[in-house]
């Protein structure tokens, strides 16, 4: 290719110096200030858990007092929810792939992008701030949950400030995507031209837009009852515990989807890349996220089916929760019907995609358990609960986010990693993901509670298992995370398209100029997965 | 004989939903390696591209959706017993506190363990006097949370001799996963036995009962350790540091400042410990004394 060999310039030599970083509007660049800024929080939010399991290790105290181990929980679920998981896969890979793809130069309102970015930054200082100011982090869970938050004196304001500036961060970022999705796809392509990255980027931002303000106005109505004690969910002041629950779910339930569905996004584009064919059932797939978003929103009540909920408000709630199982049960048969007849390259990227299915898989199984009413009253609030949302968020987008680091590494950084090194790291994270997380869900049926500090001696075996997965888990990560530096620094210099993907990302140069594409993008012809290489199927 | 009316039901629905889990986990797996292996590269080197069928479509979405329906139905039948306890279910009332489970039997009796006769049904009126709980009894497969300022309840019958342990599932604080109680199961005339014997606290001190209805040693030990609060070992005549609005003050410990402190929990904290926690306990001038009167012992 003689294209390659042209000179050009790419964004990151498009301008020098610490302030053309710092100022930036280049949608690329906030990608990459995020990515720093997020794998950093994710470090932190692991050696935290790290120090968790270390203190389950056995009964009783192992390494640190109960009051510090509730603050450590506390920090870990808001340091993963609010500074990693949320932001993770959209405010990274959407940020630097959304106007790729799109075929077009940047988001629609790069200022704001910037303004988003330096929110988050802002909600990290409030929430870290709780280490150095007042009474020490909040030891009430991420939850939140009054009125324990509003009694208790360790620096619940701080940590829930934290959280709502971090949710004006959200808002912006996926007022963003809407906008750029509406208006500046490339010349031609429709929305069901658009890849279907996109489409999961589009329904996450719905929710993001819809959903966030619930939790903001809450969380300053905590606020407002620890200042002013203006009694909203306290009882002893007059107010309602069980409203906050339902206010807090509203929220935080579609907050799930905020966190699945972008990583669904990505494996939808990992699989077809590395079947070579086109994918199964792009409108299923691309529907059912819409289908996620809407039904997502009306099945909050899932979460409180012990909280002295009715016996209808019971029936309607578990019946919507096994709706929303449905979109999701789609997009793994029609990803599962894409390898089908593919010219399958298992690498690195597809190894995380189908690792994400099989992760997937068991947090999304286990989810019927809580959504099943009678199950769910023996197994809510237990360490099955942990184990299930960390197999989805974890196991899930946890998974899909290293994916798409993998998938989109060359492309990011003009460099490709070595490979077998990062197919062992994938290994050993994979089998120690599983060690860590699998004895809890048997530990949540055993009747395990969550959120203990000690735990009774019939546990002990299976939470040392536990332990265990968390060293393994972590060395693998720590081992992928060494790969990608090296590589990223002084890795071999990849070609623009190493995958052969058909998507428009492929078609510039690794790393993109400024302006992202030199020439018009080509859209390809007959769908936006439409291998020309492969057969064309006959009916 | 499962240990209580519940099991049967909550067990059938959790292990349904299970066989169905592992049957699609297993399933969905091993046609992904199948796929793999079968259509990788080497064996195939030209992809097809299929768009999709209809068909397979709405066999995919209609298969998952009467699963989940049949799943949601055997939720439903196991939960439904659960909302109404029968009108002859013999009552008592089931207090959380902060770390602290209490039951209260009609015959004002009141003990830290729950004790049901066999295969009555029993229901427990909840009671929290400060944050959320939630009585959990594994073995029971029941749980249900103990909100301040509602009054929820539960039912059950154990239905097998035995002890079974009690737990607290929502997250209250310091101690959560020290908050233990156990329900004792035990044929009915030594139940009517147990229920009639008057505790002998004729010897015991006046405070000392007192307190141990008010939990106040869960976080005040008598032995100098420290738990939530300081310990009562020797705290008349100490001398403290304690926060009255924000500001550091020296005291010497002594039975006003002790008085002011149980009837007015928030207006101070003794440094170093966290603020906020202590009940405010609805206690006469005499019961205060009473306690203040036992501490001043502790030594």
């Amino acid at each position: 290719m003689t294209v390659d060999a042209l000179p050009y310039t790419d964004f990151y030599k498009a301008k020098k110096g610490i302030w053309s970083w710092l100022f930036t509007l280049d949608h690329k660049r906030i990608a990459l200030l995020y990515l720093y800024a997020i794998i950093s929080f994710f470090l932190v939010g692991a050696t935290l858990g790290i120090l968790m399991r270390l203190e389950l290790f056995q009964p009783g105290k192992d390494i640190i007092e109960p009051q510090t181990y509730n603050q450590i929980f506390t920090l870990h679920g808001v340091i993963m929810i609010f500074l990693f998981i949320i932001p993770s896969i959209p405010a990274i890979f959407g940020n630097f792939l959304l106007p790729l793809i799109l075929g077009t130069d940047d988001v629609a309102f790069p200022k704001l992008n910037l303004l988003s970015f330096y929110l988050y930054v802002l909600g990290a200082l409030f929430a870290l701030s709780t280490l150095i100011f007042g009474d020490g982090p909040a030891d009430t869970g991420w939850t939140f949950y009054a009125p324990y938050s509003v009694k208790t004196g360790t620096n619940v304001t701080m940590s829930v400030l934290a959280a709502f500036i971090l949710g004006f961060s959200s808002i912006l970022t996926g007022l963003n995507f809407i906008v750029t999705i509406h208006r500046l796809r490339t010349p031609g392509m429709g929305f069901n031209q658009m890849p279907l990255f996109s489409w999961a980027l589009y329904a996450t931002s719905w929710i993001q837009v819809l959903a966030t303000p619930v939790i903001g106005i809450t969380l300053l109505m905590i606020v407002a009852e620890r200042v002013f004690g203006i009694g909203l969910f306290d009882p002893s002041i007059g107010g309602d515990p069980i409203l906050y629950q339902h206010l807090f779910w509203i929220y935080s339930h579609p907050a799930v989807y905020i966190m699945a569905l972008p990583a669904m996004g990505v494996v939808s584009e990992i699989i077809p890349t590395f079947a070579q064919r086109t994918i199964f059932g792009y409108k299923a797939i691309a529907y059912s996220s819409m289908a996620i978003a809407f039904i997502g929103y009306f099945v909050w009540g899932h979460h409180m089916f012990t909280s002295g909920m009715s016996g209808p408000a019971a029936i309607i709630f578990s019946i919507l929760t096994f709706l929303v199982a449905i979109p999701t049960s789609i997009k793994v048969f029609n990803w599962l019907a894409t390898l089908y007849k593919g010219s399958i390259v298992i690498d690195t990227p597809l190894l995380y995609a189908l690792a994400f299915i099989f992760n997937f898989l068991i947090g999304g199984l286990t989810g019927l358990l809580l959504g099943a009413l009678a199950a769910d009253v023996h197994v809510h609030d237990t360490y099955f609960v942990v184990g299930h949302f960390h197999y989805v968020m974890f196991g899930g987008t946890g998974f899909a986010f290293f994916g798409a680091l993998h998938y989109w590494f060359p492309k990011i950084w003009g460099r490709m990693y070595n490979k077998k090194v990062a197919n062992t790291a994938f290994a050993i994270f994979l089998i120690g993901f599983n060690i860590l997380y699998f004895p809890m869900l048997i530990l949540g049926i055993m009747g395990m509670p969550r959120r203990y500090y000690d735990y009774l001696p019939e546990f002990t075996s299976l939470n040392q298992i536990s332990t265990v997965g968390s060293w393994i888990t972590v060395t693998g990560i720590i081992l992928m995370l060494i790969n990608l530096i090296v590589a990223a620094r002084k890795g071999e210099k990849a070609p623009d398209n190493p995958w052969n993907g058909i998507t428009l990302e492929w078609q510039t140069k690794s790393p993109p100029p400024l302006e992202n594409f030199d020439k018009m993008p080509q859209i390809p012809e007959g769908g936006p997965y439409n291998f020309p290489n492969a057969y064309k199927h006959k009916h | 004989m499962n240990a209580s009316n519940f099991v049967e039901g909550v067990d059938f629905s959790l292990y349904l939903i299970l066989s169905i889990a592992v049957f699609f986990l297993v399933g969905i797996t091993a046609v992904m390696i199948y796929f793999l292996i079968r259509y990788r590269k080497k064996r195939n080197p030209v992809a097809t591209n299929i768009e999709g069928s209809y068909t397979l479509e709405i066999i995919w979405t209609v298969i998952p959706t009467i699963l989940v329906l049949i799943m949601f139905w055997y939720g439903w039948t196991g939960y439904k017993p659960m909302l109404t306890a029968p009108n002859d279910a013999m009552e008592i009332e089931a207090v959380g506190q902060m770390w602290k489970w209490t039951f209260n039997y009609p015959n004002g009796k009141s003990s830290d363990t729950l004790v049901i006769p066999i295969d009555k049904a029993v229901k427990l009126n909840l009671v929290s006097k400060d944050v959320l709980h939630s009585l959990y009894i594994p073995a029971f497969r029941i749980k249900q949370d103990v909100v301040p300022g509602k009054d929820f309840s539960m039912w059950f019958i154990g239905q097998k001799l035995g002890r079974y342990d009690i737990l607290c599932a929502e997250y209250c604080g310091q101690l959560h996963s020290y908050m233990l109680s156990s329900v004792h199961v035990i044929e009915e005339n030594k139940y009517d036995e147990w229920l009639n014997k008057k505790e002998d606290t004729s010897n015991e001190h006046p405070g000392l009962t007192l307190m141990k209805k008010n939990a106040c040693l869960s976080c005040h030990t008598q032995d100098g350790t420290r738990l939530v609060g300081p310990s009562f070992k020797d705290i008349i005549g100490k001398t403290e540091t304690i926060i009255v609005d924000g500001k550091e003050q020296t005291i010497i410990v002594d039975r006003d400042y002790i008085f002011n402190k149980i009837s007015n929990p928030t207006s101070s904290t003794v440094k170093g410990y966290q603020s906020g926690l202590m009940p405010q306990l609805n206690l006469s001038e005499q019961e205060v004394n009473d306690m203040i009167d036992y501490i001043s012992t502790i030594k």
